[in-house]
This record gives C-alpha cells, sequence and structure tokens, in this order.
C-alpha cells in the first residue's frame, strides 16, 4: 500500500489522476473502520489532512458559505452554527465527540451512505458540492444530483470534493433522527426541513429511507402553496399532518436490522410534521418579532 | 513507512510502519506506550482516545501517517513529576476503575472536558464521555470522579 501525502490541492489532484484507485482520506471513520476489519486493502491511501485550505470555510462574494470538506463536524457545530443550523443539529447527532472532531462533511459526501446525517440538512438548504479534477476543473454538483445510488455518487474516479456551499439560512432549520439512543446510532431515518421567508418556498432532506437521501418534493411544493407565509396562523394540524404523509410518501425504505419499511415511513411522516411545527413556531415568532 | 511525531513531548521516529495501520498500533505496538487501549477498532468505545494536536480523538481511526510531524499525548503524558494527575487521583478515590480497560481513554476525554469547561454540568459531563463505553462501572462512579476533579480544580483556582 502506498500512502500519499500531498500539502497542496493541485498535488492531491494530481495524484488523484495519477492513480485513481487511491482511497482519500481525510477523517479516517469510514475507511479506518473498513482498513481495520479487512473490508477493502485500497492500493493507495491519499491523505488530504495535509492539504492547506481544505480545512477552512470562508464567505464567498455572493454571500454564501464556502465550507471545506475537510472541516470536522465539531467545528460546524461551533463556528457555523449560527448560519448553518439545520446542518449543525445534524452534527451534534454523529457518533460521539472523538467521532465529530475527525469526521467530515467531505468524507460524508465521499461515503455517500443513504444514512450520513449530513445529507438531508444538505438537500433541505439547496446546498452545492464543489469537485474538482485536475483534468476537466471544477464541476458543481447541486445535492439533489449527488447521491446516485447505495454508496455511489456523481463524484468520478479522478476527482475529489473541494468544499460545499450553502447560503447562510434565512430562516428556521429543523433535524429529526431515529435512532436507539442519543449518542454513536447510524439514523433508522431522518428528515431535515429549512425554510426560505424570502422566496416563501420550504426545502426537505430526507434520509435513511431510500437508496439515496433525496428532498421530498411534492411535500415541498405543498408548503410553499399552503403555509400561511404572512404568519398570522398558527400551523393547521390538517395541514401538518398532510405534509407528514407527502414526505412519507418521498421515502422508498426497505425492511433492514434497524427497521422495517413501514415503521420508517411511519417515522418520517412524524419527524415531518414535528419539524415543521417546530420551523413555524420560529418562523412566527420572527415574523412577529 | 516513517513516521515523525512528537509523543508525550517527546520526538518519536518509527520505522516500518505499515501504510494501513493505525496510530493506536503505533502508539502500543511501535513506541511502546500500551496505556491507550484497543478495544473495538471501530470507534464505538473511545478506550483508545488520544489528543492529536491538543484534540481528542479516536487513535485507532487515525492512520499512522496522518500523525506524521503531529503532536501525540497519551494517557501516559498525564501525570506529572510529582505524581497523578488529580483527574487520575478523582477516579481512583471515587472507585471509578474497575477492570481498568476503559480507564485510559476515559482519562483523556474527561481531561479535555475539565479543561475546556472548567464546571461542567452533569449533562456536558454525560455528552462529552458518551463515545466512552464501560463495561463494568455503570458510569455513576465515573461521574462522581469528573465531578470531584472539577470541584477540586475550583477550589484550587480560588
Ligand atoms: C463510531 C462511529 C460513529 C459514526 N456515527 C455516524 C453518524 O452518527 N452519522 C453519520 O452520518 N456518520 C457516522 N459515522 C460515519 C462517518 O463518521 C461519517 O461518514 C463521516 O462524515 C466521514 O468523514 P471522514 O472525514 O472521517 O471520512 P473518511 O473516512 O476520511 O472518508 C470517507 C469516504 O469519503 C471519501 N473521501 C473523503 N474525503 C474526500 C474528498 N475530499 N474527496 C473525495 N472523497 C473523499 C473517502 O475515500 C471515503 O470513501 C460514524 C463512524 C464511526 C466510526
Ligand atoms: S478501539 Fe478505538 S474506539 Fe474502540
Ligand atoms: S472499568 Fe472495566 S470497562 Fe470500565
Amino acid at each position: 500500500m502506498d500512502f500519499l501525502r500531498p500539502t497542496t490541492w493541485e498535488e492531491a489532484l494530481a495524484a488523484k489522476a495519477a492513480l485513481p484507485e487511491a482511497v482519500p482520506i481525510q477523517g479516517g471513520t469510514d475507511v479506518m473502520v473498513e482498513i481495520n476489519f479487512d473490508v477493502r486493502r485500497p492500493v493507495a491511501l491519499l491523505d488530504l489532512s495535509a492539504v492547506a485550505g481544505l480545512s477552512g470555510w470562508e464567505v464567498a462574494a455572493d454571500g454564501r458559505l464556502r465550507v471545506g470538506a475537510a472541516v470536522p463536524y465539531a467545528r460546524i457545530i461551533t463556528e457555523l452554527g449560527d448560519r448553518l443550523p439545520g446542518l449543525a443539529q445534524a452534527s451534534r447527532t454523529v457518533g460521539s465527540p472523538q467521532i465529530r472532531n475527525r469526521a467530515s462533511v467531505g468524507g460524508n459526501l465521499g461515503a455517500a451512505s443513504p444514512a450520513g446525517d449530513s445529507h438531508p440538512p444538505l438537500l433541505a438548504s439547496e446546498a452545492v458540492i464543489e469537485v474538482e479534477s485536475a483534468a476537466r476543473g471544477v464541476r458543481m454538483i447541486p445535492a439533489a444530483e449527488f447521491y446516485l445510488g447505495v454508496k455511489r455518487s456523481a463524484l468520478e474516479p479522478d476527482e475529489l470534493i473541494r468544499a460545499f456551499w450553502a447560503s447562510p439560512a434565512s430562516g428556521p432549520q429543523y433535524f429529526s433522527k431515529v435512532g436507539t439512543r442519543n449518542a454513536m446510532v447510524i439514523a433508522v431515518c431522518s428528515f431535515a426541513i429549512a425554510l426560505h421567508p424570502e422566496r416563501r418556498t420550504a426545502g426537505t432532506g430526507v434520509g435513511s429511507a431510500a437508496p439515496t437521501p433525496r428532498r421530498a418534493t411534492e411535500a415541498e411544493e405543498f408548503l410553499a402553496a399552503e403555509l400561511d407565509w404572512s404568519g398570522a396562523s398558527a400551523l393547521d394540524p390538517a395541514l401538518a399532518r398532510r405534509f407528514g404523509e407527502l414526505a412519507a410518501g418521498a421515502a422508498s425504505p426497505i425492511d433492514d436490522v434497524r427497521g422495517t419499511a413501514e415503521y420508517r415511513r411511519h417515522a418520517v411522516a412524524v419527524m415531518a410534521r414535528r419539524t415543521l411545527g417546530w420551523a413555524w413556531d420560529d418562523y412566527r415568532e420572527r415574523a412577529a418579532a | 513507512m516513517r513516521v515523525r511525531m512528537t509523543v508525550n513531548g517527546r520526538p518519536e521516529t518509527v520505522d516500518g510502519a505499515w501504510e494501513g495501520e493505525s496510530l493506536l498500533y503505533v502508539l502500543r505496538e511501535r513506541v511502546g506506550l500500551p496505556g491507550s487501549k484497543n478495544a473495538c477498532e471501530q470507534g464505538e468505545c473511545g478506550s483508545c482516545t488520544v489528543y492529536l494536536d491538543g484534540v481528542p480523538v479516536c487513535a485507532c481511526l487515525v492512520a499512522a501517517g496522518q500523525a506524521e510531524g503531529r503532536d501525540v499525548r497519551t494517557v501516559e503524558g498525564l501525570a506529572g513529576d510529582e505524581g497523578l494527575h488529580p483527574l487520575q487521583e478523582a477516579f481512583v478515590e471515587a472507585g471509578a476503575v474497575q477492570c481498568g480497560f476503559c480507564t485510559p481513554g476515559l482519562l483523556v476525554q474527561a481531561h479535555d472536558l475539565i479543561e475546556r469547561v472548567g464546571e461542567p454540568s452533569d449533562a456536558e459531563i454525560r455528552e462529552a464521555l458518551a463515545g466512552n463505553l464501560c463495561r463494568c462501572t455503570g458510569y455513576e462512579k465515573i461521574l462522581d470522579a469528573v465531578r470531584l476533579a472539577a470541584a477540586r480544580r475550583k477550589d484550587e483556582a480560588r
């Protein structure tokens, strides 16, 4: 096995182009488990932890946040919790403090597990993934187009993930996850919501309830059309229920050791209804303030 | 491959490390510091917790080569010349150690908590230690030990 240790982004892209089979490693919280258990024996590890810039974030000229692929969850929570509240909530549920100190959104995207916790909030906030190759340069991939199948993404073998882009929250964002306890839990299923008051639209993300994380598009359209965006009225329980049904309708879950398909559908409906309730309470408070 | 790092303040050069091996393996088998324990090798138990550049991590999930040029502090680096660290004393006094397998990881993790948050609440202690499993104590004595150490630290600061 080779151990490649680029210190610049250009070197990293060149190394990936020269050896597309090389497995990138950042926090190592997915990769090292596979190596320790002999599930994976890559020809080379491409360590990105020394690449300058990958573990920083910035506010771009257009006001969006550009967050480096290697920024660990712990720093998403402390440094970006106010601007990316949905992602920060999801980050707080990842693993344990030690895992959150290492694990990154870039690694979550690289693994592209349907249960990855960063995906629903990235979908709900319409994040865009910046990937790059030495040969073809930068590609900007909307999160909704990034996940292609179970642990398969739009990333090409010679590409690396550089960052994700997301607008600072303009409205309430919430994340909810079902699991057996509070720490160290892979989601049985999860749900994220983001309200975009300036456009009077809503974003959603459903996790661990289909081969890929996905948006619940019909449920989003329903909210855009039916919510009383003036904020004058409390949430109509019938509307919330219908939203839950539509969110569950976007799922195509399976039975597995963590839960049955039927349970997942039910839980997605409940989480969608609840997160909408929380978001709507916030929304009205802000509208009143 | 060769890996150079600082471990508990001392520069170490390790030769012949396999590219896929973990920092935990390097520390235990090559540097001769068996304090950090190997129980799950999948980040679930926290018994391998060490500081990497001042941040507690599972050493079993850090590739050896990722420690190149970095600063590692293990449980062996907590005690000073005057003896055990007050947190270690508190673990002994509170009866927080039974078989002891989880203790090194818990000590590093709790050390980080107390250094960062002088007077942690019970909720903060539980949250900080959520990634450290203990099969013996039932955790109550461990919580007692952390509370005791935090309280003494506060008294000393007065
Ligand atoms: C104990 C434990 C608990 C966990 N709990 C959770 C949880 O609650 N929720 C959750 O979502 N996940 C969880 N995970 C999984 C893991 O922590 C996450 O998927 C994490 O986001 C991975 O980030 P990383 O930086 O450690 O990735 P790595 O392990 O370094 O990489 C993961 C994958 O991404 C690829 N990759 C990494 N960086 C790049 C890049 N820049 N460009 C292209 N490809 C790249 C790697 O080749 C690999 O395939 C847990 C893992 C452990 C060990
Ligand atoms: S041995 Fe590293 S977390 Fe269990
Ligand atoms: S004392 Fe035995 S595992 Fe904690």
